[in-house]
């Protein structure tokens, strides 16, 4: 029954998705009316029709219906309920129709809330979004369906991947990840909506679209350190990036993602870079759709490949259909994308902009070439190969320091025009300190040249960019008489995509930080310990106090209590753990996290005698760890504050105004702006 | 064309190639092969010190493992050829003879592979466990008297 109800709503989701598209067709003549109502109908039709399947799936799984799939793959009768609903995205088939239904979602959001737009941009781009979700529901009812028969029917089920149920940020990630990653959908069609309408010359779609990356990019980001965090609080290594495949999959449409979002600017305001936004936005959704094939057709081994299968083939093709689409409309409208804009001066802000593109866009291939690298020599030499953390490490972290110092130096100089000694006089400050910093650092710290390089970068952005809230908010209450903490509120309310953008880069610079203290910092040590034995590392002593095993309905859980000491004082107790679910014969290891905001205590229980009378213990410290999981709050509010603003009433601007340069009346023009009145 | 475009074209071209030059040159120096100990030592000179990735089962009785000093040694077998591992870890939970093991690490002149990391290869598949395999029974002395099941 629930099976039946499940599978047809695909189905019928599929015919929906298939019909909106094909009416469409007919319905352009008859007018933007007609066709409007058309798509928002198909639109809407869809969504309701893939919750009912998602909501179908959610209820097999609950009620444990092995007769599906599905749940005879994933389900188990001893899991907890929590984990068994979040085992949705657990396997293949329901993380396909997981983000069919997101895919819905942001495509009945951006078609509701774009209701009252007139033109043909909207029905085209919810055609665009019907045509990429047909892509999925094809899945959905063929290679990839979870609806599926089992008979005979099971009487209980493995579970889910124990990896995948032994802790709540698996709840958090994936959600995230997919409202990022289908998220980058919606620039995507709007971008083919504007080339198939001829409006890809005014810049119309841009400002309707830079709203909805931006929430894309922001729970993208979001993903990003959750599985990050993750990875951290689960796999027992005490990291959190390895530039394994998987991992790079997700950076990489951030990257072209975060380019898009500065140089949307340039064009805003300047008219420059039409065809390279275009590009970015095209680059940025087949990145994500070959994320998708790296971690969801087999060709990796990892925690994100679930099976084997010919699902690869349909992702390939479905890359080439959308490059061959994007590359011929891009082709056939290159007159429209011609740039308008010159720069005007090299010393600006634009150039900067270019600048950060450039080493984004750098960064991007780097990634992209040691992750495709293993690929093409197993395909063409046979042999089986994978690319080493230090090839990574050497290209980017150049490249790192080069975009942290341009997020300093951006916000400093002002649009269009500046000279060699404005720009001295804004960056001679920030530039000290962090000379003063590194200097420091080299002396008291450490001699890694890298993490040297790091902290000054880091502080140079950091002061730049906090410099700007404070000569805003000081230009306000010289200007108003408002209070400190009251002058910098408004000032932000005054203008939230600024102020927020600049809170992304402090966010970036905690990230930053928080990767080159934690990796240069990090201290490790193995000891075997019997009851009552202490070990010591970076100024704790750790006394194992127990060793100890418990069952659960799921698992069994071997732990080892240890005394945290400081200076002969208890500080506090860690329990590493070792979880043996029932399903994998190898445990899955559970560290134990002292957290405090100058760093971690991470212990791990790497091995025991079956008799208790030992346990191996590994205790790492790792400074600042926290800045890491919490620069990633720091850039989700950044990108809140700058969607908070409010919603542009004029829709149709010349690229000559821009309402961001007339600010509002009460707020000052900061001092240090004064080309912007140029 | 402009004389101004030309430059830009030549300046970027100069930029992209030695951008991939880099690039090319820096993959190349550390990609880290897959091996099978035959393989490492066909390889002979251009097997030592690089980073490699071994796979292969534990040889049956060869594993020394010094709890007190976190010193294990074992020999790393594919049925044809062994070679000496050392790991300065301790070993997996459920690393045993005849498992099969992958190490990371490099392969020194004395003919020891030193790993820096150590995986035991699980089945993806499910089994269930043998008599004497679960966690309950194996680590009795640990568990509570009365199993809640």
């Amino acid at each position: 029954m629930t099976r039946l109800l499940g599978y047809d709503a695909l189905a019928v989701a599929l015919a929906v998705a298939l019909f909106g598209v094909l009416a469409a067709a007919f319905a352009a003549r008859r007018g933007e009316a007609a066709l409007g109502a058309l798509v928002r109908g198909s639109v809407f039709t869809l969504f309701g029709l893939t919750s009912a399947a998602v909501l179908a799936m959610v209820y097999a799984l609950v009620s444990h219906d092995f007769s599906i799939s599905y749940v005879a793959q994933v389900g188990s009768r001893s899991t907890p309920l929590f984990f068994t609903i979040i085992s949705l995205w657990g396997a293949l088939e329901g993380s396909i129709l997981f983000w069919a239904w997101v895919l819905s979602l942001w495509a009945a959001l951006v078609v509701w809330r774009n209701r009252e737009v007139p033109g043909r941009l909207i029905p085209y781009t919810g055609i665009a979004l019907l045509g990429v979700s047909a892509f999925f529901l094809i899945l959905l009812v063929g290679p990839a369906n979870p609806f599926g028969l089992v008979t005979p029917v099971p009487s209980d089920g493995p579970g889910p991947n124990p990896l995948l149920q032994n802790h709540v940020l698996m709840a958090v990630h994936p959600p995230l990840l997919y409202l990022g990653y289908v998220g980058m959908s919606v620039p995507f069609a709007f971008a083919i909506a504007a080339l198939v309408a001829g409006e890809a010359g005014n810049d119309t779609w841009l400002r309707l679209t830079r709203r909805w990356t931006l929430l894309a990019w922001g729970f993208l980001s979001a993903a990003i350190i959750a599985g990050m965090w993750w990875s951290y609080e689960v796999l027992g290594w005490g990291g959190y990036w390895a530039w394994d495949p998987v991992e790079n999959a997700s950076f990489l449409p951030w990257l072209t993602a975060t380019a898009f979002l500065h140089s949307v600017m340039v064009q805003e305001r300047r008219g420059m870079l039409r065809l390279w936004n275009v590009n970015l936005i095209v680059s940025t959704y087949a990145l994500t759709i070959l994320g998708t094939f790296l971690t969801r057709s087999g060709v990796l081994s990892s925690v994100h490949a679930f099976t084997t299968g010919t699902i690869g083939y349909y992702f390939l093709a479905f890359i080439a259909v959308v490059l061959i689409v994007s590359l011929v409309l891009v082709a056939g409208h290159s007159e429209e994308l011609r740039g308008q804009g010159r720069l005007d001066a090299p010393i600006a802000r634009e150039t900067v902009f270019l600048l950060n593109n450039l080493f984004l866009t750098a960064f991007m291939f780097t990634v992209l070439l040691g992750t495709l690298f293993p690929l093409v020599a197993e395909a063409v030499r046979g042999v089986k190969v994978s690319v080493g953390e230090p090839f990574y490490n050497r290209m980017t972290l150049p490249l790192c320091a080069a975009l942290l110092f341009l997020m300093g130096v951006g916000p400093a100089l002002p649009w269009r025009r500046s000279d060699l000694a404005q720009a001295r006089a804004k960056l001679m400050m920030p530039g000290i300190v962090a000379l003063v910093v590194a200097v420091l650092s080299a002396i008291l710290l450490t001699r890694n040249a890298y993490a040297v390089a790091a902290f000054a970068f880091a502080t140079f952005a950091i002061v730049c960019n906090v410099r700007e809230y404070w000569l805003g908010a000081a230009a306000r209450r010289r200007a108003h008489g408002e209070a400190p903490a009251t002058a910098l509120v408004n000032l932000i309310a005054a203008n939230r995509r600024r102020y927020g953008g600049y809170l992304a880069h402090i966010g970036v610079v905690a990230v930053a930080l928080g990767v080159a203290a934690s990796s240069a910092f990090r201290k490790e040590h193995d000891a075997t310990l019997k009851r009552g034995e202490k070990m010591s590392v970076a100024g704790f002593e750790l006394q194992l106090d127990s060793l100890w095993g418990r069952e659960e309905p799921q698992r069994a859980v071997i732990g080892a209590t240890m005394r945290v000491m400081r200076d002969g004082r208890e500080v506090g107790r860690l329990t590493p753990r070792m979880n043996f679910y029932r399903t994998q014969d190898q445990p899955v290891p559970t560290p134990a996290v002292r957290s405090r905001p100058w760093g971690d205590l991470y212990l791990n229980l790497m091995a025991f005698e079956p008799n208790g009378s030992s346990a191996t213990i590994r205790a790492i410290t790792e400074p600042l760890v926290p800045w890491i999981w919490i620069g990633g709050g720091i850039i989700c509010l950044g990108a809140l504050v700058a969607l908070s603003g409010p919603a542009r009433k004029r829709v149709a601007v010349r690229e000559t105004s821009d309402p961001e340069r007339e600010p509002p009346s009460s707020l000052p023009l900061p001092e240090l702006e004064p080309a912007r009145t140029a | 064309m402009t004389r101004k475009g030309r430059y830009a074209i030549a300046a970027a071209a100069v930029i992209v190639g030695a951008f991939g030059y880099l690039l090319l040159g820096g993959i190349g120096n550390n990609l880290v092969y897959f091996l099978t100990p035959q393989e490492l030592l066909a390889r002979e000179q251009k097997g030592y010190d690089v980073p490699v990735r071994l796979g292969g089962q534990v040889k049956p009785g060869s594993v020394q493992w010094d709890a007190q000093a976190i010193d294990l040694r074992f020999e790393l077998t594919d049925g044809v050829k062994s070679v000496a591992v050392r790991a300065r870890s301790a070993p997996p939970a459920m690393f045993r003879d005849g498992q099969g093991v992958v190490v990371e690490g490099r392969y020194g002149r004395n003919g020891v592979l030193a790993a820096e990391e150590l995986m035991v290869k699980h089945n993806e598949e499910y089994r269930a466990p043998k008599p004497g395999e679960k966690p309950s029974e194996m680590y009795r002395s640990l568990m509570p008297k009365t199993p809640r099941t």
